[in-house]
């Protein structure tokens, strides 16, 4: 009996193979917030004045406000005033305007994460905004993009260019006043994308960006902005690592997505950030708010997010479907291995008529992990016909892990349907067994069972990244069995 | 005379203290079809696990040479490459997992350990549409996750298929008979029959004579409290159908 238990332990010993630090001489701020913080923060980033109000509103209603504790999760309480909330990479003064100009330690450690910065990505058909710590220092594709009038930049820069587009949206997704981490975000965030796709306009290509936390004892405040105008389509990649450290990071990020009509966004994920090590040292603490308004009728938000680091997850990406015949769709694949927490799900929120949403959530836990999945299905009384399907399934590895879920389902209209499904199954010693009596190893049989788990979820990311994810979780999954 | 395919010497193994096999010895020639009966617990699932590798099980004495190696030391993927099959009892299901796929990485995996270049999907594609013809298997099969919501009839008939396709030198049909109709029984028979050649030995563990009506065995070994008592011709089985398995063990009770 023991064997299977002890196989499954052995599988999950596995180090966290982009575990370096990068030594870049940061110009930080020093620790702890108040208002000045706030204030050198967008004076660091010459910023007009709507936004430091703005940002002061944001600090100032989360003096008011208390973290959140209903999360299946435990961690020590933050003490935010140790938290570093601005450190920029030092040697360029002005943001490089070329790869060329990007110091080559940089560049050495997107190699080392496998990142295709330069030519690479062109063949790939990527452009990629990388963010290293808190100034963006590398956009790409910039003038094939700016041909379709498509802009991708970071938001300071969006902030500095395009001031009355990110006035317009910033906020009005997820205001401030939201949640707890929203408000901290929104006071001292330093960058992050933005994206703005007009009217008619099929982005040509996959946007994406990897966000790497590195100075010590900085917390990492992204904040991104992607909003389609009618009847425009635009696919963005997020993927992300961390180096290797001892104390925990905080990370609260906000993601706002506009779709105005017939418009249609699709947001992937690839989260692989550290996650501590088997005793629950280290690790990012990933407290995220996603969410993207179905604007205008007929308009689609899609998110896909394979969720495989951070000692602990907390993100719930969700769509607000305001437009008449607006779709959501939500599928993610979330691993909790070690002593990993996630605590993820979505919100849907229907209130346009004949809107439609689907949640197909995958959970895995290994280890101690533990994985919640969490989930809202609200139909408002002005959701005519509204309809929703979610597949909700957890599968078990070893005898030390957890799953639980969590699904609120809200409804006032009695013309909406409603489904729910949901499973648990186990990797058992006997399936393992059975691989192996076949002359399929102990791991392999791991990655295909969990593949074969996964596989509604990976067929919804685009190619190069569905492979990349395959085998993220094979890497992340590698021996927690055996 | 060439060396013997397996030789089981002097076995004893248990499972959490408790014995059950207790000097099982037993040789086997390719070529050859042995049959094993025996009383339900007298050790017939063991040994077939043991020979496939299961951790579950203490071995305390005797050793098992295969092919002039020591099988116990071989995990049970290195078994699986050198030959070693176990049609098994109760088929596991592993939902996600499309039947193809799986039994490509099988089949693979094997050819790699082997020194033999892997096939790719189209070659796979044929030889499978080959084999399925020896189980009577429908095409759909293949697209179906590995023995997910399959019948028991179903279930054992993709055993013999994968038996086929991974062409064993030395099969383990445990209790194969058990749970299937007079057609089913019939189909996998006849499956088993058209895999035998003069290179590789199958080892039909059963608890009924029925499946031997189909299966002839060279030798038939009667089972009892772990070990072998009593060895003979296909006659056997049919003696033992006729007078149960009492005046053998009983016999065996005296003796011990």
């Amino acid at each position: 009996m023991s064997t299977a238990t002890d196989t499954i332990e052995g599988f999950v010993k596995k180090e966290y193979k982009y575990g370096f630090i990068t030594d870049i001489e940061a110009d930080s701020a020093p620790p702890g917030l108040n208002e000045e913080i706030v204030r050198f923060i967008s004076a660091k980033k010459q910023e007009p004045e709507w936004l430091l109000e703005w940002r002061l509103k944001a600090y100032r209603h989360w003096l008011t406000m208390k973290e959140p504790r209903w999360p299946h999760v435990q961690y020590p309480p933050i003490n935010y005033q140790d938290i570093v909330y601005y450190s920029a990479p030092k040697s360029p003064k002005d943001a490089p305007r070329s790869l060329d100009e990007v110091d080559p330690k940089l560049l050495e450690t997107y190699e080392k994460l496998g990142i295709p910065l330069r030519e690479r990505e062109r063949l790939a058909g990527v452009a990629v905004d990388a963010v290293f710590d808190s100034v963006s220092v590398g956009t790409t594709f910039k003038e094939t993009l700016a041909e379709k009038g498509i802009i991708f930049c970071s938001i300071s820069e969006a902030v500095r260019e395009h001031p009355d587009l990110v006035k317009k949206y910033l906020g009005t997704v997820v205001p401030y006043t939201d949640n707890f981490f929203a408000a901290l975000n929104s006071a001292v965030f330093t960058d992050g994308s933005f994206c703005f796709i007009p009217k008619g306009v099929r982005c040509p290509m996959e946007l994406s960006t990897y966000f790497r936390i590195n100075a010590a004892k900085s917390g990492q405040f992204e904040r991104t902005l992607i909003v389609a105008e009618e009847g425009s389509h635009v696919s963005y990649l997020e993927g992300c690592t961390a180096p290797m450290r001892d104390e925990n990071q905080l990370h609260a990020a906000v993601v706002e997505l506009v779709a105005l009509e017939k418009a249609e966004i699709k947001y992937s994920t690839v989260q692989n950030w550290y996650p501590g090590d088997e005793n629950g040292v280290g690790g990012i603490y990933n407290f995220v708010t996603k969410r993207g308004l179905c604007k205008g009728a007929n308009s689609k938000i899609s998110w896909t997010q394979v969720e495989t680091g951070s000692a602990i997850t907390w993100k719930y990406p969700s769509c607000v479907l305001l437009g008449d015949n607006a779709v959501g769709e939500f599928y993610s694949v979330a691993l909790a291995n070690l002593k990993q927490q996630a605590d993820t799900g979505t919100k849907m929120i229907h209130i346009g008529k004949n809107t439609r949403s689907t949640i197909v959530s995958k959970g895995i836990s290994a280890g101690r992990g533990q994985n919640s999945y969490r989930g809202l299905v609200e139909v408002r009384k002005s959701a005519i016909d509204a309809r929703n399907y979610t597949q909700c399934d957890s599968l078990l590895i070893g005898d030390r892990c957890g799953a639980h879920t969590f699904p609120y389902i809200d409804v006032r209209n009695t013309s909406a349907s409603v489904e729910h499904e949901a499973t648990t199954s186990k990797i058992g010693e006997d399936q393992i067994f059975y691989c192996n009596q076949r002359g399929i190893s102990t791991q392999d049989a791991v990655n295909m069972i969990v593949n074969g788990f996964c596989k509604e979820v990976f067929k919804e990311l685009p190619m190069e990244f569905a492979v990349e994810a395959q085998k993220l979780l094979g890497v992340s999954l590698e021996g927690s069995v055996g | 005379m060439s060396k013997p395919l397996l030789e089981i010497k002097n076995l004893h193994a248990g499972v959490e203290g408790r014995k059950i096999l207790n000097g099982l010895s037993l040789e086997m020639n390719a070529g050859e079809v042995h049959a094993i009966m025996g009383p339900n617990g007298s050790g017939k699932s063991t040994l077939a696990s043991i020979l496939a590798g299961r951790e579950d099980y203490e071995i305390t004495d005797g050793q098992v040479i295969y092919q002039g190696e020591d099988l116990l030391e071989m995990a049970p993927e290195e078994r699986a490459h050198k030959g070693v099959f176990l049609a098994f009892q109760y088929p596991i299901e592993i939902p996600g997992v499309n039947s193809t796929y799986f039994l490509k990485a099988a089949l693979n995996e094997k050819r790699k350990a082997n020194g033999q270049p892997e096939l790719d999907a189209m070659e796979f594609l044929t030889l499978v549409k080959e084999k399925m013809k020896v189980v009577e298997l429908p095409e759909d099969f293949l697209k179906r996750p590995v023995n997910a919501g399959f019948s028991g009839g179903e279930k054992k008939r993709n055993e013999i298929f994968q038996m086929a396709v991974l062409e064993p030198t030395l099969a383990i049909l445990d209790e194969t008979d058990s749970g299937l109709d007079i057609d089913a029984l019939r189909i996998v028979a006849e499956g088993v029959n058209r895999l035998k050649t003069a290179n590789n030995a199958q080892l039909v563990i059963t608890h009924y004579q029925r499946l031997l009506n189909y299966i002839v065995p060279d030798q038939v070994h009667v089972l009892s409290n772990g070990r072998i008592i009593k060895t003979g011709g296909k006659e056997l089985a049919l003696e033992l159908e006729e007078k149960g398995y009492d005046w053998i063990t009983k016999g065996d009770a005296v003796a011990a």
